[in-house]
Formats: structure tokens, C-alpha cells, sequence
């Protein structure tokens, strides 16, 4: 497809996952969620309410909720760990592996304020390594959808499927940029332009940033090709290789630039031995108290430093 | 769920179609005290040998839950060995993972795998792995060997028995040790909010972790009134008595309360093995030829009471 409209409304993934859960649990009884107690922050109060019998909260013990999830997932049941993104990733990263990943349970893990966006919470909340850290074990998928349409989308395929997925949600709002009759794939990128000077390869929050940069490349007579990379893992290695020709690469996460989105596509490049790669990203680095397009701009995650490093690798 | 591909695996290694589907039903309520006490003997000496065939493995720590193994599979545990998925069954959680010896003993005892089967222990291709692996041995409910970890899956499974209004329990075996864990108290706390009285955890009170005596490495203080004081029915027997075991498991742990229960068992790390007995360092050794030997020996003439 490609984005040519201005997009205007703004929606917060998270409340793609309020909605979404809502939709699988009413269909599907053995959908539950394992809330932690920040429910009403993770947008799991419509559920509650709809749907008591199909919902824990374990309260503030993390390790707890994935291993009942993991006990749930035994029986058939196709349980929402939700939770903040630093949570979900790292108090109950060793659950995760040992009682969800290892013995490779039905366990989803759908996880608010992804990246820099609990901005004003500080670095202790931020959570820039949490993709990272799920991309390491194995039998495990990780995405971020880019708005709420496509996180909506992404939200039910991976109800679909079977098997542990970490989906990363977003706790401010971000511009819709997909209609909802759009379809996504996990695992297969979504091309939002084709263009043949330079390819950009982002996923979730900086989806619309390279929307933007690309637009205003273009405007200045380069040719852009964009890829929205929702899922990080299973990476989509051909829509990359694909790239290999135009042979100039950037990648744009929310997420550190050590393990994420950049680290994935770098090793794709290693390996074929062509191209040149630029990452943007949180530059291995702790994120302090400030708006989220604050901490945007100090790790260099703008429209305009995608724009500069663009002009950087065509001038090489 | 696993079911098809785990079966294949498990013939493919052993070339077991003859034995090891077929058991049939088990007249659980026909096993006598005596007749359990003679299978905990069998099981400490299936769990020594292969231990010493291993070279590798935890014999303190199985010889010490030998005896509740035995009661529980041999008496109470619904499960059917022709069928391990069946969704109405009984589960069981090894909460303490290391001690899947005497697990693998039972299963096979009770015809889930051969007898001969067990022996290829940690070895490359086996089903039974250094602990509990649910996708590659028939009859364990979840994979465990992180302590700590295992009790929580086991409220998942009572939570979803009850919300289903199943009439399976789940049984759950932790280490005193695994209970200097914090996430074993989270546990406990939600089978408390959740009113999990199909939920039936044993402590198997050894006294010993690794490092030495617990009392040592870090006080438990008194398990019992712990798990009391968070809201569990809790009750502390002999862990070598089959007697009590038997009795605990016929009356206390059939309460239809509302609460989850505790069965602090007092055990002896080793029990069987003199040697054995209350060592630390017998925790994750292999006995050498002479010392498997003398075990056996020892084992086959009975327990001391």
C-alpha cells in the first residue's frame, strides 16, 4: 500500500488491546487475561467486566502471573499476560523462558508502555531492551504494531497462533496510519512504499516518523521504499535481503539499537555481505523523566535525523 | 496438544509399542499400605540406578520424596498411563525438578514408560532429561527445574479445573529449600484469593538445600504455620509413614473447604541409603560402583522404622 494522506487521529496501541481482548473473549471462552494489577492502565477493565470468569489478577507478583499463565496454557486455555512492557520483559523474563518458551505454551504477553513512551515515569519505566530480551529465546515471537488498526490486526493473528508471542504496545497516543480494513501478516513486513534510493525499515511508534521522512525525501527527488517490520521475530529476512539491492539501510525503533529491530536486520546484512546499514534508535542508554517526544529527540529518533542519516548514506 | 509428535519420539527412541501402552486401569483404592511401602522401596532403587547409570542426577532429594511419590501414584493421582493428555485427569507438578528420578520411577512403575526405558537418563535423545520436560516425557504436566516456578503452574491448573468445574486436583511437591523463593509465596497467595481447595502441596521438609542445612543457609523457621498464617489448610506428618501419608490424603486433603492445602511432610534427605542420610553432599553425586551396590543392597532389606 502506499500512505499518502495526512493522518490526523491519534490512538494509543494500548487501547487497541483493550478492544481487541474484548473481541477474542467474547468469541473464544478459553481467551484469558492475567492482569497484574495495572488493569485499568493496561486497558483490561472492558474485559474484566465483560468477561469475570475469564480473568486473574495476581497482583503485584509478576513471576507468579507467568507461571499461572503458563498452568492456564496446559489446559487449553489461551491466556493475556498484561502488564508494562519493563515488567513483562524482565521481572518475569525467567518464567518466561522456563515455563512459557521452554516447554513452548499458548502464553501471550501483551505488554503496555513499549519504549521510550511512559516518558514522564523515567528511565526505570522506559523499557528500551524488552524486545531484545524476548527475541533471545527460543520458540519466541515479538512485534510491535505500528497504530491501532495494525496493532488490533496483530493482536488477534497472534490469538490465531499457536505459541508464546511478546506484543509491545505503545502508552501514548500515536497517529493511526492503516484503515481497518488493512491486513497484516506476522513474520511478512507491510511495504509502505517502493522506492529505489534508500530503504527504511522501522516498526511500531517510529512507523509514522519514517512515514514523514519519507515524504519529505521523496519531495526532494529520493526514492524511498519503507517497510513497517511489525515483527521483529520470526524476522522477515526475505522483504530485507529484498532491500540488498538498493544496498543503503536504515533502521528506526523505540527500542535500543543493541537487540532490537537494528541488531535483526544487521545480522541479515552481515550474512549476505552487501549494504550499508544506519540505525536509529535509544542509544544504549538510560532515558530519564521527560515527554516522550522529548526523549525522542535526545536519542536522535526524528524526522530529521532520519532525513540526515538518509542524505549521509547517499553522499557515501 | 503435544501429544502425537511426544508419543512418536518416545517409541522412535525405545521401541516400546509392546509395553508401554496397554496397563489398563489401575486399582488405585486396592493398593494396600504395605503394598505402597514395597513400591517406594522400588522406586528408591529404580531412582539410584539410574543416577549411578547416569553418572549424574540428585538421589538425596528423590529418596527423601520416594515415599509420597509412591502414595500418590500408586493410590491416588486419577491419571491413565494409555492416555497422559486426558483432560479430566489428576495433575501433578515437581515443583523441585532436580529430583525427577523418582518421578521417571513411578511413571514407568506405573506404565507410562518401560521399566528399562528410565535407565537412558540425561543421556542424548531421552526422554527423561535432567528435569522434567513436558514434551518429551509422557505424564509430566509441565516442565520444571527452575525452583521456585513450578507451584505457580500449579494454581494455573487449579484455577482452570475449577473455572471449568472439573473435578481433577492438582498436586504439587516443593522443596523446603525452593521455599526460600519468593515467588512460591506469591503462589500461595493467589491459591488463597482463588479458594483452590483442589490444590494439594506438599513440602517434602528435608531440612537440607546444596549449601548445607537450611537452618544455615537461610531459616524457613516453621513451614507449617507459614503456610497457615497465608490462609492454607495446613497439616505436618512423618514423611516416611506410609501410615500417615495414606491417612492425610483419605481425610484432610478431600476437605471441600474453600482452601488450599499444605502437607508439611518431615523427611530425611537420603532416607534409605545410610550413607545418604542427611548429607548435604549427596544432594547431585552419583554413587561409584561400590556405593550404588551397598544402596541396593541396603534398600532391598526394607526400610529401618
Amino acid at each position: 500500500m502506499s500512505v499518502t494522506k495526512k493522518a490526523v487521529e491519534k490512538k494509543a496501541t494500548r487501547a487497541a488491546f483493550g478492544d481487541e481482548i474484548v473481541r477474542l473473549g467474547e468469541s473464544n471462552k478459553d481467551i484469558y487475561v492475567v492482569d497484574i494489577d495495572i488493569g485499568k492502565s493496561c486497558k483490561t477493565d472492558k474485559f474484566i467486566e465483560k468477561f469475570p470468569m475469564q480473568h486473574i489478577n495476581v497482583g503485584i507478583a509478576e513471576q507468579n502471573g507467568a507461571g499461572i499463565a503458563a498452568g492456564l496454557a496446559t489446559t487449553g486455555k489461551i491466556p493475556f499476560i498484561s502488564t508494562y512492557a519493563v515488567f513483562g520483559s524482565l521481572r518475569m523474563a525467567e518464567q518466561i523462558r522456563q515455563e512459557v518458551c521452554y516447554p513452548n505454551l499458548n502464553v501471550k504477553i501483551a505488554c503496555s508502555h513499549g519504549g521510550l513512551t511512559p516518558g514522564n515515569d523515567g528511565g526505570s519505566h522506559q523499557a528500551i531492551e524488552d524486545m531484545g530480551v524476548m527475541r533471545s529465546f527460543p520458540n519466541m515471537t515479538v512485534i510491535m504494531g505500528a497504530d491501532y488498526h495494525s496493532t488490533r490486526k496483530l493482536i488477534a493473528e497472534a490469538a490465531a497462533m499457536y505459541g508464546p508471542v511478546y506484543l509491545r504496545f505503545t502508552r501514548d497516543a500515536v497517529p493511526m496510519i492503516y484503515d481497518e480494513n488493512e491486513t497484516f501478516e506476522i513474520g511478512k513486513a507491510k511495504k509502505l512504499r517502493d522506492g529505489e534510493d534508500i530503504a527504511i525499515i522501522a516498526n511500531g511508534d517510529t512507523v509514522r516518523l519514517a512515514i514523514e521522512a519519507a515524504e519529505q525525501l521523496e519531495q526532494n527527488g529520493i526514492s524511498v521504499k519503507l517497510l513497517d517490520m511489525h515483527t521483529i521475530k520470526p524476522l522477515d529476512v526475505e522483504a530485507v535481503k529484498d532491500c540488498l539491492d538498493i544496498g543503503r539501510i536504515i533502521t528506526v525503533e523505540d527500542h535500543n539499537i543493541l537487540n532490537g529491530l537494528g541488531s535483526a536486520v544487521a545480522e541479515v546484512i552481515a550474512e549476505a555481505g552487501k549494504g550499508q546499514l544506519a540505525r536509529i534508535g535509544v542509544q544504549d542508554r538510560f532515558g530519564e523523566s521527560a515527554p516522550y517526544e522529548k526523549l525522542l529527540e535526545i536519542n536522535g529518533i526524528t524526522v530529521e535525523d532520519i532525513i540526515a542519516k538518509a542524505n549521509q548514506l547517499l553522499t557515501n | 496438544m503435544f501429544s502425537t509428535p511426544l508419543v512418536i519420539q518416545v517409541y522412535k527412541y525405545m521401541s516400546l509399542q509392546e509395553d508401554h501402552l496397554g496397563t489398563g486401569v489401575w486399582h488405585m483404592q486396592q493398593t494396600s499400605v504395605e503394598q505402597l511401602k514395597q513400591h517406594a522401596i522400588e522406586l528408591r532403587k529404580t531412582a539410584v540406578t539410574m543416577v549411578y547409570e547416569a553418572q549424574s542426577g540428585h538421589p538425596g532429594g528423590s529418596l527423601s520424596a520416594a515415599d509420597v511419590i509412591s502414595a500418590l501414584y500408586f493410590r491416588e493421582l486419577n491419571v491413565d498411563p494409555t492416555n497422559p493428555k486426558w483432560e479430566d485427569r489428576d495433575r501433578f507438578v515437581l515443583s523441585k525438578g532436580h529430583v525427577a528420578p523418582i518421578q521417571y520411577a513411578a511413571l514407568a512403575l506405573r506404565g507410562f514408560v518401560s521399566n528399562e526405558s528410565v535407565y537412558t537418563l540425561r543421556q542424548y535423545g531421552s526422554p527423561f532429561q535432567g528435569h522434567p520436560d513436558m514434551k518429551k516425557c509422557p505424564g509430566i504436566d509441565i516442565s520444571t527445574g527452575s525452583l521456585g516456578q513450578g507451584l505457580s503452574c500449579a494454581v494455573g491448573m487449579a484455577i482452570a479445573g475449577q473455572r471449568d468445574e472439573k473435578d481433577y486436583r492438582v498436586f504439587a511437591m516443593v522443596g523446603d529449600g525452593e521455599c526460600q523463593e519468593g515467588q512460591i509465596w506469591e503462589a500461595i497467595q493467589a491459591a488463597v484469593k482463588y479458594k483452590l481447595d483442589n490444590l494439594i502441596v506438599f513440602v517434602d521438609n528435608n531440612r537440607l538445600q546444596i549449601d548445607g542445612f537450611c537452618e544455615d543457609v537461610m531459616p524457613l523457621l516453621d513451614l507449617e504455620k507459614k503456610f497457615d498464617a497465608f490462609g492454607f489448610d495446613t497439616t505436618r506428618i512423618d514423611g516416611h509413614s506410609m501410615e500417615q501419608i495414606v491417612e492425610t490424603l483419605d481425610t484432610f486433603a478431600k476437605q471441600k473447604n474453600g482452601k488450599p492445602k499444605c502437607i508439611v511432610c518431615d523427611t530425611v534427605k537420603g532416607k534409605g541409603v545410610s550413607y545418604m542420610e542427611d548429607q548435604a553432599a549427596w544432594h547431585g553425586t552419583a554413587p561409584n560402583k561400590e556405593e550404588f551396590e551397598l544402596a541396593i543392597k541396603e534398600l532391598e532389606g526394607g526400610l529401618p522404622v
